[in-house]
């Protein structure tokens, strides 16, 4: 018996079995005491609320929304506004984080020391912090509509907003997009055929010209074809607030100008290390090759430091997505504002909500998350 | 024979040292350096001297009331008037020695782990700390006032739920991790799953579950002070981060020594405690210094569970009827806080991983 305790084997069998007995129990308990708790208090269970209404506005909804809709619906208008503001944080910082990291690297030595400043700055303080400063303070002190900042007429800037034309969604609007779709795959396929032809036979293909060709011409023929009625909707003041074109929130622009700068100082920090990762003798040796600058960055350098960069930079997005939920101390009127916080006051079946708002991030994290494995295999060096 | 007569050294010519050749190839070497130096000047000029004059010139120090502040600058007056709340919440003004007490223990404590060799010794004495604060600031026994929690807040909160929160999640966290290292195949994937699961979600979800639904979990008599909720909610949080970066000091510790620690006999657990841990977390402290910057800027987000740590302290003082108005000046002193503490700890943090770099070498 104590021979059978002494082996690894078994001890490693017995000590799983114990945890998963313990693990069991616990779960044991808490559910019995929640199904006692939820019974005392009268609370409901299950996903029937879900198909009550809701009875509360929502301000911003990119899908048609009233007070008389569903708290299912209030999930999904909850979940696109996640989406809309993790989009749009995401490219923003992207842009944003990738100008900071090469100018960290600058040979000008004010520049690099002020784009240090800003990482230094901007990552030591907590995102809350930032998120609460420009809503309150910067934004707030914006003038009232009658005297707002006014950009040629088009773009106005005031305490309820931004506000810019919008064209309207008619046939031209509609074929100039396809265009652009157009312009985008044709150059991707562009690029393909000539990396081919070179692999094939040496010969270079410079595609860029032509790609920046297609994105003007297909447009501008894409005008003309689509009867060339492109008609802009423009911001008017009228009364106390301006009417037409699109109004970005105080709150949806405090959370962007926040998690745009906040992350911005991670991902230039990844973009840096990425850079400053390739060894100077890879630089050396494409210098002593005879390539010109712009080629040892193209083809020795950039693809040696993306490698590194990426993985760290699509975490800072993971964050970003998980960071939008504090959009709740704004209110702008994402999955935690409104589902998490209004629906769940309301109903008050925590756990149901709350699951299902942790399931939303956690598909998200996991989607992202294969995105990034399937990038790092595809990405690893070929080995011999 | 010729002979060659020792020349005077010339000085190296003008155009490549001193500060015009500096300045020459640092700041204006080519056409778009020197642009870019313009704009940096520009930059700076646009924000510094106005910030300056605002926080310091135009700015009001002296004085106790509202009215003091004239000169159009920043009212500091306000932050004068309220930095009690600011650093210690509600806490009665008469107690506040007591918080303050636990303040100077701490630095008795670094003091004492100067002169300590031993780290159990050590361990002990901060578990006696932490006792011994609690006690301190609680109240309640031996005679002392006991302060509820809802009168804890402002910057004494703050840094008690960051240091509460590692110092409860740091245990969890190198048990999870070398549960996530472990051969064992169900502890292996009871680990990666809560790891991957805390890790996917967002920290006010858990706060949120910890403070709604926990006292669901438990039966009726037993309740849970909200701070408390709080608490546990940051440390199921953090333990996960934490496990994730002591699993990339294991993964850094060579074969070897696992090999060497088993072919002399030592049990699973001195293996891991004597040879594998000391090494591996080492290399992670880095690592989890930034960790702890994250938790510190994390313990923001009690604010929305209606905990009132700095920031919302300084949110409630702004909205106080008297002060109307004087909100950039809170929000400046915040920010000024937190950057003061996350920029000290990033700093050491880069400190420590040159010195183990070198340690390694």
């Amino acid at each position: 018996m104590l021979a059978l305790l002494r082996n690894q084997k078994i001890r490693g069998i017995i000590f799983q079995l114990l945890t998963v007995i313990g693990l069991v129990a616990f779960l044991w308990y808490i559910g019995a005491n929640t199904v006692a708790n939820i019974e005392q208090r009268g609370i409901q269970t299950g996903f029937g609320f879900l198909d009550g209404t809701a009875g509360f506005g929502i301000d911003q909804s990119p899908i048609s929304y009233t007070e008389e809709n569903t708290h299912g619906r209030v999930f999904i208008v909850g979940l696109l506004n996640t989406i809309i503001i993790a989009f749009v944080g995401i490219i923003c910082a992207t842009i944003v984080g990738l100008i900071i990291g090469i100018l960290r690297l600058s040979s000008n030595w004010l520049i690099a020391k002020l784009a240090k400043a800003y990482i230094d700055f901007f990552r030591n303080i907590p995102l809350l912090l930032q998120i609460l400063f420009w809503y309150n303070v910067v934004l707030r002190a914006m003038p009232n509509p009658k005297q707002s900042f006014n950009f040629f007429d088009t773009i106005f800037i005031n305490n309820r907003g931004l506000y810019f034309p919008l064209p309207e969604y008619n046939t031209t609007f509609f074929m100039i997009l396809a265009s652009l779709f157009c312009a985008l795959i044709a150059s991707f396929a562009l690029n393909t055929w000539a990396n081919r032809r070179k692999i094939a036979t040496g010969q270079d293909f410079i595609v860029f010209p032509f790609a920046i060709g297609m994105f003007i011409l297909f447009p501008i023929l894409a005008y003309f074809l689509g009867g060339a009625h492109l008609n802009f909707s423009f911001p008017e003041l009228a009364g106390f607030n301006f009417k037409g074109g699109k109004t970005l929130s105080p709150e949806f622009l405090a959370l962007t100008f926040a998690l745009t700068i906040y992350t911005a100082t991670f991902i230039a920090e990844a973009v840096r290390s990425g850079i400053e990762a390739v060894s100077h003798g890879q630089k050396e040796a494409a210098v002593s090759m005879g390539f010109s600058p712009y080629q040892s960055l193209k083809l020795v350098v950039l693809p040696q430091a993306i490698r590194i960069a990426i993985p760290p930079i699509i975490n800072q997005y993971l964050n970003l997505i998980k960071n939008s939920s504090l959009a709740t101390a704004v209110g702008y009127p994402e999955i935690v504002t409104v589902f998490a916080g209004t629906s769940l006051n309301q109903v008050g079946q925590a756990i149901e909500i709350i699951s299902m708002t942790m399931l939303v991030y956690l598909i998200i994290s996991l989607v992202v998350s294969a995105l990034l494995n399937w990038f790092n295999h595809k990405m690893k060096i070929q080995e011999r | 024979m010729a002979i060659y007569e020792k020349k005077q050294e010339r000085k190296a010519p003008s155009s490549t040292k001193g500060v015009t050749f500096w300045i020459r190839e640092n700041l204006f070497s080519t056409p778009l350096n020197v642009a870019l130096t313009l704009l940096g000047v520009m930059i700076l000029f646009w924000i510094v001297p106005p910030f300056v004059k605002w926080a310091y010139i135009n700015a009001n120090f002296a004085g106790t009331t509202r009215e003091d502040c004239v000169s159009g600058g920043a009212c500091w007056v306000f932050i004068r008037m309220k930095i009690d709340m600011f650093m210690y919440g509600f806490y009665p003004s008469e107690l506040r020695w007591r918080v303050n007490s636990v303040y100077g223990l701490f630095f008795v404590l670094i003091a004492a782990f100067k002169y300590l060799k031993s780290p159990l010794v050590k361990i002990a004495l901060a578990h006696v700390y932490f006792i011994v604060g609690f006690f301190l600031v609680h109240g309640g026994f031996f005679g002392m006032e006991a302060v509820p929690t809802d009168k804890w807040g402002g910057l004494m909160l703050t840094i008690m739920v960051a240091a509460v929160g590692i110092v409860a999640a740091f245990p969890i966290g190198v048990l999870l991790a070398l549960g996530r290292a472990s051969h064992l195949p169900i502890i292996k994937s009871i680990s990666v799953t809560y790891i991957e699961f805390i890790r996917g979600v967002p920290l006010i979800t858990i706060l949120f579950m910890s403070s709604i639904i926990l006292p669901l979990f438990f039966p009726e008599g037993m309740s849970f002070d909200k701070l408390l909720r709080a608490l546990i909610g940051i440390a199921m949080f953090e333990a996960a981060y934490i496990a994730e970066n002591i699993r990339g000091g294991l993964q850094s510790i060579p074969k070897g020594q696992y090999e060497a620690a088993d072919a002399i006999g030592l049990s699973y657990w001195q293996k891991m405690f004597l040879v594998i841990l000391p090494q591996a977390l080492k290399v992670a402290i880095p690592n989890l210094v930034g960790v702890s910057i994250a938790l510190f800027q994390d313990t923001t987000l009690v604010l929305i569970i209606g905990l009132f740590d700095l920031l919302a302290m300084v949110r409630l003082s702004a909205a106080d009827s008297y002060w109307l108005g004087y909100e950039t000046e809170g929000y400046v002193f915040v920010t000024f806080i937190f950057w003061f503490f996350c920029y000290s700890m990033s700093n050491f943090s880069q400190k420590l991983e040159k010195r183990f770099n070198t340690n390694l070498r």
